[in-house]
């Protein structure tokens, strides 16, 4: 008796797997091929119809308006492509502090929500309860239209040790301006620090190898405090302060945080640090008091046992999604289209667009802007997930 | 012989039992315990007393114009002016009961869906589906069957958050679980198309996303196609969510161990099949609670259809507190809309925490 063994000779037949999953390969790609040429073809015609020329020629073009903050010099004329530097600047400007600001407040309250106080605790929580179930927008809006736009005029403004002024028109304060010895001091800080990396390496390698340790924070500390003080004896102060004055109706000199940037800042702050404060309290919780009692019957003290082995193994847990709260920080960021701060989406994909009706090229950029920081934040992500990942058997 | 007799048991001693041991206990264990205490208070002490007096005690109840709030604090005669405005829009006064008809249909639709000991769920359900969008258009729109047209543009309000949040769900739900399937299948032009797509969608914020549903779907279109407003913002947010339901519900695929899948492989059923019969009803259910998740960040996000010019809750309160005759009224308006918006969202992430409890049944050790 024979028995045929192998597979059965492949014939063309759509109950063959193979064959189906090719076709219905074929079919995904000529749909998205054929919607594509579909939405471009209408594109085309509309765009022809209505006159618009497109491409990105007008970012070339004289802006012709003004705007209420940038950080980097800007006169009426200069052109569009500017004002979409300007933008992304503001946009960056207010991710930065937001993310700084939230991070701490985030940390803060996470801690105080695990502590054994049960005043802290619970106060902690009713924090987290309200913020993070009230719109981001609505935050905003009510810190702008609420609180900032009800203060009182720059001549009645409130007053902190006559330096700083909070009015209607904003947060003024002193500017630090730069004096010749400012450039001296800047190299004299970046020594320090190469000076306590370098002191770092060695006290590393000599434990490691003699098991002798080293005590590097404070010598770190005095590094950091002695060679630039040395750079202030040598060459004078680094800064001066431009004190703001009350001229006629506003204030003169210093630096102005307008209110647009405070509300904007603020609510970002107060809605992520909600988000953020979940996810330190989880990544704490994630460690097993296990972990705790095995590094203290290694002989390990309380501190090392929190730097060593609790804090390690909570960021691994923590990290992941405290970038994606940073991320979403960026992406909420835009919502200042709703006060007019003129950021990315409200100066850019706002006025430039209604200026100029190239919709197509403008929210193109828009949206790659925001493609490419997400991106560049989750590839930064996945390189520490596989850096930091457990190695198992 | 004596036996001896024990004495009764001696109460515990009085500073370890009732209030005083626990107040020792948590909150004056050491001396930065009790700093922290006292630091808790003192923040209460500020924060408390002058809300509600603003709130509660000083505020005025009763008038009809904003001369008549002559107290100190909230004024909340303008939220009781201005409610049909924020929560109908500018429906017409006439036909708003035919949005609360709907809002009731939902409810007395849904209520079986809630009770453990209904046996006919999954046909109710179903039923409830395909029935009920039908009824809520036809009653909201109006149009047929003797209702009066109402345009969209003069939706508003809580009810134009609360039609936006629900078709936006429902409309990325089966769109979510069909990229979700996408992203795990085999073949690799399906899978790149939608890692594509939910990658492109969740890298972008919504904002941008309402600017290019109202500026660019025209250019899209055919000419002469013309969408109301609202049905354009409603596409970009289905597009939108659908990518973040697309993640949660993968999440989900991923938690079902692979003997799931041999299994239902083994027992002869086809892709489709094993999918809907085997796969999906178990990760679904995992993935519920954070379906309800998405569910409130969408329900947050509706605010931001005030950038495209939708008349939402949001809107509303930010038009009216824009009113000559209610100058100054912002705090009121908004503290209103907070409390609106966060009622809803907190109770919908107690929901979600019960159905955690409740659904979590099998796969853990």
């Amino acid at each position: 008796m024979q028995i045929k063994v192998g597979a059965p000779k492949p014939r063309f037949s759509l109950g063959d797997p193979r064959v189906r999953a090719w076709l219905f390969q074929l079919i995904t790609v000529a749909l998205v091929v054929f919607m594509g040429w579909y939405l471009f073809n209408n594109t085309q015609t509309n765009l022809q119809h209505r006159g618009i020329t497109s491409g990105f020629d007008f970012l070339e073009r004289s802006a012709g308006f003004g705007i209420a903050q940038h950080l980097i010099d800007y006169t009426e004329s200069d052109s569009y492509a500017r004002v979409f530097l300007i933008g992304l600047l503001n946009t960056l400007l207010v991710s930065v502090i937001g993310i700084v600001l939230a991070t701490v407040l985030g940390f803060i309250i996470g801690v105080a929500r695990l502590s054994s106080n049960w005043m802290i605790s619970k106060l902690a929580t009713v924090y987290v309860e309200i913020f993070r179930n009230i719109p981001p927008l609505l935050q905003i809006l009510f810190w702008y239209f609420a609180v900032f736009l009800t203060m009182p005029g720059p001549r009645n403004s409130h007053n902190f040790a006559d330096t700083f002024y909070m009015s209607s028109r904003g947060l003024n304060m002193p500017a630090a301006v730069g004096t010749e010895a400012f450039w001296p001091f800047v190299g004299s800080v970046v020594l320090a620090l190469v000076a306590v990396v370098l002191m770092v390496r060695r006290a590393n390698k000599r434990f490691e190898e003699t098991g002798v340790p080293f005590h590097k924070f404070w010598v770190g500390l005095a590094l950091m405090l002695v060679i630039p003080g040395l750079s202030i004896v040598l060459f004078g102060t680094p800064v001066h302060w431009e004190m703001p004055e009350l001229k006629g109706f506003n204030f003169v000199g210093g630096w102005v945080l307008i209110p647009e940037l405070l509300a904007l800042t603020i609510a970002l702050t107060v809605y992520t640090a909600a988000f953020i404060a979940e996810i330190v309290r989880s990544g704490i919780k994630s460690v097993s008091h296990g972990q705790t009692e095995a590094a203290r019957s290694l002989g390990l003290r309380p501190g090392p046992t929190l730097r060593k082995v609790i804090i390690p193994q909570a960021l691994r847990v923590i990290i992941p999604p405290l970038t994606s709260q940073y991320l979403n920080l960026v992406k909420n960021s835009s919502l200042a289209a709703g006060i007019g701060y003129p950021e990315m989406v409200s100066l850019f994909a706002g006025t430039v667009l209604n200026q100029t009706g190239q919709a197509i090229e403008v929210i193109a950029i828009t949206m790659s802007v925001y493609l490419a920081i997400s991106i560049s934040i989750s590839l930064l992500m996945n390189w520490y997930n596989t850096r930091i990942a457990l190695i198992e058997r | 012989m004596t036996t001896h007799v024990f004495k009764p048991d001696m109460p515990p001693p009085g500073n370890r039992i009732g209030i005083v041991a626990w107040a020792r206990a948590n909150l004056f264990s050491s001396w930065l315990n009790t700093l922290l205490t006292l630091f808790a208070f003192y923040l209460i002490w500020l924060i408390v007393p002058p809300l509600l007096s603003w709130t509660i005690f000083d505020a005025n109840w009763v008038g009809s114009t904003q001369a008549d709030c002559t107290k100190e604090g909230a004024c909340w005669v303008f939220i009781q002016q201005r409610f049909g405005q924020f929560m109908y829009g500018y429906y017409p006064t006439g036909l708003r009961w035919r949005v609360d008809l709907t809002v009731w249909l939902a409810v007395v639709g849904a209520a079986p869906l809630f009770i453990s000991r209904f046996k006919h769920k999954a046909i109710w359900g179903l039923g409830f589906l395909v029935v009920y969008p039908i009824l809520a258009f036809t009653l909201l729109h109006g149009g047929y069957w003797g209702l009066t047209n109402v345009a969209t543009s003069q939706w508003g309000g809580l009810m134009l958050t609360l039609v936006i949040a629900t078709v936006g769900i429902a409309g990325a739900l089966p769109l979510g679980i069909l990229l979700a399937l996408g992203r795990r299948s085999d073949m690799p032009a399906i899978r790149v198309v939608c890692v594509t797509f939910i990658e492109f969608w969740r890298g972008v914020p919504l904002i941008t996303v309402l600017f290019m549903s109202s500026v660019m779907l025209p250019l899209f279109l055919p000419e002469g196609m013309n969408f109301d407003k609202l049905l354009r913002a409603l596409i970009g947010v289905i597009l939108f969510q659908s990518a973040y339901v697309a993640e949660v519900v993968r999440g989900g695929l991923q938690a079902i161990p692979k003997g799931q899948y041999e299994a239902a492989a083994a027992m002869g059923l086809g892709y489709w099949r094993s999918m809907g019969l085997v796969i999906l009803p178990q990760a679904l259910k995992l993935v519920i609670p954070g379906i309800v998740n998405t569910f409130i960040a969408l329900f947050k996000d509706t605010s931001l259809v005030i950038i495209i010019g939708l008349f939402d809750l949001l809107n509303s309160v930010k038009q009216a507190a824009a009113d000559p005759k209610w100058l100054g009224m912002a705090t009121e308006g908004y503290v209103f809309a907070a409390l609106v918006f966060w009622i809803f969202c907190f109770g919908m992430s107690r929901y979600s925490m019960h159905l955690e409890h409740k659904l979590d049944t099998g796969h853990k050790r």
